[in-house]
Formats: C-alpha cells, sequence, structure tokens
C-alpha cells in the first residue's frame, strides 16, 4: 500500500484585482497523491492548474481549505517539495555548478560538499561538462535540464513541475521528457506535473488530472494504464489522446458562452 | 586594420573638427577674453604641475575637487543604497518615505545654496573636529560642509532611484525557486536579491558620481572657498583670464568622463551576465 504524501482538501482560492474585484481561481479542489505517483495536471489556460501547484508547494495560500503534506498543514515553502518552473529560475551570475548546489547550500551544507553533490547531479542530466559555464551560456533545454538537477540536488520527497518543459521547442521536449522518465524512474520521487498539453500528460503520468475553468475545478481524474515507454503510434494512445482532448475543447466552448466570468491564470 | 582601431579613428573626427573650427574662431575674434587660442590652453594643459594666477597648480586643484567630490559621495552612498534597498524590499518603508523624498528631488542642489550656507556658514570638517592648526587643518578646513552637502544632494537621488529600482525589478520567480530550495530570508536578501540589484545599483552609483562632479563648480564658487578646479574657474573669470577657464573646464570633462569610463568598465566586467542574459 503506498503511502499517502499530499492531501488537498477542497482548496479555493479568491483573487483581488487591483480594481477591487474578485476572482475565483479554484473552487474546491481535492487531490491525494500518493508516494512514488507520478501526475499530469491538464487543463484550459486559466484554470488555475498553476496557482494549485503554488499553493501545494506552499508559495501561496489557499483562500479556504489547505493541503496536508504527509499530515502536516503546508503553509511555507518546504525543501521536501522542491518545484521546477518554466523558465527564468536560474541565477544568472552563478555558474551551472553552483546553481545546482544552491538548496545545499542554504541548508548550510560546505561549499565542497555542495559541489561535489551538485556536479552528480549534472552527470545524471548529462551536464556535466558545463559546470563552469553561466546559464546564458546554454540552450533552452539545457537549462531546464540544471533547472531539474538543482531541485533533484535538494533531494525533495516531491518534485512539483510547473509546465517545465513550456517553453522548449517540440523536439527538445519530447528528448527531455524521456530523460525524466529514466530519472523519475531511478529516484522514484514522487511529481506533479502541470502542462497544458495532452501529449505530454499521456506520454508521463500514471495518473491524469483534468481541470475545468471558470472557477478551476477537477473535471476528471484519468488512469493511464499503458506500460512505458509508451507508444505513440499506439492506437490507445491516440483514443486516450483524443478523448481528453474533446474534454478540453467542451471546456473551451462552454467558457466562450459565459465568457462574463473573468478568469486569470497567475504567472 | 581592426574594429577597435577602426572604432578608435572614427571617435577622434568629431573632436579634430571642433579643435578646428574652435583654432579657426579665436583667429579671426582675436580677443583672449572672449576666446584665447587653442594654443595658449594646451599650454597650460600640457604643464598640470605649474602655479597658475596664484592659485596652485591646475593639478592640485583638481586633487582637492576630487577629495571633496568623493567625501560627499561616500556619504550619498552610504546612505542612499541602504535606504534605496530598503524602500525597494519593503512597502511599508516605500509608502512611508517616497512621497517626502519625492518632493526633495526635484530641488537642483543649487537651489540648496542659501540654505546650506545659512546653515553651516564656512565650517569645514576642521571645524567639526575640533582641528585649529598644522597641515591636518588645512586638509581638513577644504572640506566645507556646504560643500560636501551639495555634492551629497547631488549624488543621492541617482543612487536611491536606482537602488529601489534594482530591487524592485528582481526576477519574481528567483525569489519563489530560492524559497522552494529552503532559502530563508537572510539567504534571498543576500544571495538572490543583492546580487540581482547590483547592476541597476552600480548603474546608479556611475549616474550618482557624474553628477556630484558636475555639482562641484557650484559647490565650490560658495564662499569660503579658496581651491578647487571649480573655484579656479570662477576666480579665473574674475581677472579676465579666459584660458584658465578653459583649462578648468577641459579637466572637470576629462576627470569626470575617466571615472565614469572606470565604473564602465567595473560594469563590463563585473555584470556580464546581464547583458548577456536572455
Amino acid at each position: 500500500m503506498q503511502e499517502e504524501v499530499i492531501n488537498i482538501k477542497s482548496v479555493s482560492k479568491v483573487f483581488k484585482t487591483e480594481k477591487g474585484q474578485c476572482i475565483q481561481a479554484l473552487n474546491s479542489v481535492s487531490l491525494r497523491i500518493k508516494e512514488n505517483d507520478f501526475i499530469c495536471v491538464v487543463g484550459p489556460s486559466g484554470c488555475g492548474k498553476s496557482t494549485l501547484l503554488r499553493i501545494t508547494a506552499g508559495l501561496e495560500q489557499a483562500s479556504s481549505g489547505h493541503v496536508l503534506y504527509r499530515g502536516s498543514l503546508v503553509t511555507r515553502p518546504d525543501r521536501r517539495l522542491g518545484m521546477v518552473f518554466q523558465e527564468y529560475s536560474l541565477l544568472p551570475w552563478r555558474t551551472v555548478l553552483d546553481n545546482v548546489g544552491l538548496g545545499l547550500e542554504f541548508a548550510g551544507k560546505p561549499v565542497k560538499y555542495c559541489r561535489e553533490i551538485a556536479f552528480k547531479y549534472l552527470e545524471l542530466v548529462g551536464l556535466e561538462n558545463f559546470a563552469s559555464s553561466y546559464p546564458y551560456e546554454l540552450s533552452g533545454g539545457m537549462r531546464q535540464r540544471v533547472a531539474i538537477a538543482r531541485a533533484l540536488a535538494n533531494d525533495p520527497d516531491v518534485l512539483l513541475m510547473d509546465e517545465p518543459f513550456g517553453a522548449l521547442d517540440a523536439h527538445t521536449r519530447i528528448i527531455l521528457q524521456k530523460e525524466l522518465l529514466n530519472i523519475w524512474e531511478a529516484n522514484r520521487k514522487t511529481i506533479v506535473f502541470v502542462t497544458h498539453s495532452v501529449d505530454e500528460a499521456i506520454y508521463l503520468s500514471d495518473r491524469i488530472v483534468v481541470m475545468s475553468a471558470g472557477p478551476g475545478s477537477i473535471k476528471e481524474i484519468i488512469d493511464v494504464n499503458m506500460p512505458r515507454p509508451r507508444d505513440r503510434a499506439n492506437p490507445a494512445y491516440g483514443k486516450l489522446s483524443a478523448r481528453i482532448l474533446d474534454m478540453l475543447e467542451e471546456e473551451v466552448a462552454s467558457q466562450g458562452k459565459n465568457h462574463k466570468q473573468y478568469r486569470r491564470e497567475v504567472i | 586594420m581592426t574594429k577597435a582601431k577602426q572604432g578608435f579613428l572614427i571617435s577622434l573626427i568629431i573632436p579634430l573638427i571642433f579643435v578646428v573650427v574652435w583654432w579657426v574662431c579665436a583667429l579671426r575674434v582675436n580677443n583672449p577674453v572672449i576666446l584665447p587660442e587653442v594654443k595658449q590652453v594646451f599650454a597650460l594643459l600640457s604643464k598640470p604641475t605649474e602655479n597658475l594666477i596664484s592659485m596652485g597648480s591646475l593639478l592640485s586643484n583638481i586633487l582637492v575637487s576630487l577629495i571633496r567630490v568623493m567625501v560627499g559621495y561616500i556619504f550619498a552612498v552610504i546612505v542612499a543604497i541602504p535606504l534605496g534597498i530598503m524602500m525597494g524590499y519593503y512597502s511599508l518603508v516605500f509608502n512611508l518615505f517616497n512621497n517626502f523624498l519625492g518632493l526633495f528631488r526635484p530641488i537642483p542642489p543649487l537651489a540648496w545654496v542659501p540654505l546650506v550656507l545659512a546653515w553651516f556658514g564656512v565650517a569645514s570638517f576642521a571645524t567639526l573636529f575640533g582641528v585649529e592648526e598644522g597641515q591636518l587643518y588645512i586638509w581638513l578646513s577644504n572640506l566645507k560642509l556646504s560643500m560636501i552637502f551639495i555634492i551629497f544632494v547631488g549624488a543621492f537621488f541617482p543612487i536611491l532611484t536606482s537602488s529601489i529600482y534594482g530591487v524592485r525589478s528582481v526576477n519574481k520567480t528567483l525569489i519563489d525557486s530560492a524559497q522552494v530550495l529552503g532559502a530563508n530570508n537572510r539567504d534571498i536578501f543576500r544571495k538572490i536579491l543583492l546580487p540581482a540589484a547590483a547592476p541597476s545599483i552600480v548603474n546608479g552609483m556611475r549616474i550618482g558620481l557624474g553628477v556630484a562632479w558636475m555639482c562641484l563648480v557650484s559647490a565650490e564658487m560658495l564662499p569660503g572657498s579658496i581651491s578647487g578646479v571649480g573655484y579656479l574657474i570662477t576666480h579665473a573669470y574674475t581677472i579676465a583670464h579666459t584660458d584658465v577657464v578653459i583649462a578648468g573646464m577641459i579637466s572637470i570633462g576629462v576627470v569626470g568622463a575617466l571615472l565614469d569610463c572606470l565604473f564602465r568598465v567595473f560594469e563590463t566586467r563585473k555584470f556580464k551576465w546581464q547583458r548577456l542574459s536572455r
């Protein structure tokens, strides 16, 4: 029996705009995530999926409801809950190696130890030759590899990923998806992965959480029972993809009807 | 020819034309009080250690001016950077100070002169520290509080504004990612905010030094002043030595440009990442 790692309990989030209007981004979202799960969250843009992830990471507070991590309330960021952002999360004035060792540095480990561990994780993502380079010298895909290595170097229990491949070209994206699966199979972290790509969700995850917008809530949770590595040519793959795309299309259509309801995606 | 050499040669064209025009105009005007000849001014500049109109050498006057500017400037740096960082980081501090300081920002440093004279008169650092004789007295008495204040005001606002801006424009994702990696507030301040804001702060320091140097002449026109390039210029003007005036102006320009250049070299070396990121 897998242990429950994260328990999101009827989380709602209301934002106030500068004009003082209230916008409901999330409405009573509940989700349980077990150890070693690889979960993808997909949904139309503005459905609050990033907000949900940020609340889970402790970067934002829920307006009502709460998130439990292994039974304790999440109120602020915790190094056991690692996070990978879409882009621009590396410190541009630090070398790749010192970026990867950042979390260990914050934990008060000696510099030599930080660099040693950081190098190990750079090897894991295949960038050991770029240890002394600066982020601006790397391509977008390499930067995201560094960001993943940095999150892993902190040895978190859960990895929260906020569209980490969203800014990459299609080819690089597919390569990084494969690499991420390899890493996950070796490390068996619990991963919550937010994406707007249905294909990415099916390729990667055990379960797909489909969200609807206006306000953001969970529409359906779909188990993906295909063995890995998944074959995009498999008919079941295509069927599932079509099914989820249909669901999202419905969402967008219904959004169009009542577009008076504002929604806003944060970040 | 390399690109750098070519660029250097191109940059010489306009100054050369300028000198030629000056040369021709001086010959036509034929009155050294209105426009002295080029060679007359360059003769003064080529002997910077020679005594000028019984006011000491050009070099020693530049040195006095530089020390004055540096003292006022360092005070401005010490006050403006911490204040700017606090204002950029805590909206409470920002709201507390911003409107108040905003009232002083548009006042040109020169407009402070009457008040500053009323407050400080001819008091100098020598008065402040109670030194009344000796070599030390001569040095300290050159640092009039009124001048230091004017220079301080000039340098203060550019440094303050860019410190606030530097801290405020730090990419939020950097702070978020440091937080999820387990950074505490001190880590975020030292390892994220400060290095990220540093290029903007240093840029403000560069502009502030430029303004401080520009305020010099108005500061050295104050009573009690007996040295410095600014005073040299005003004194030379009263005795119709236009060549000394122009030599002084050129010195101010050259020293100011050199200071700016030093900062630029530092910036391009230290903050290469900023230029190359994105």
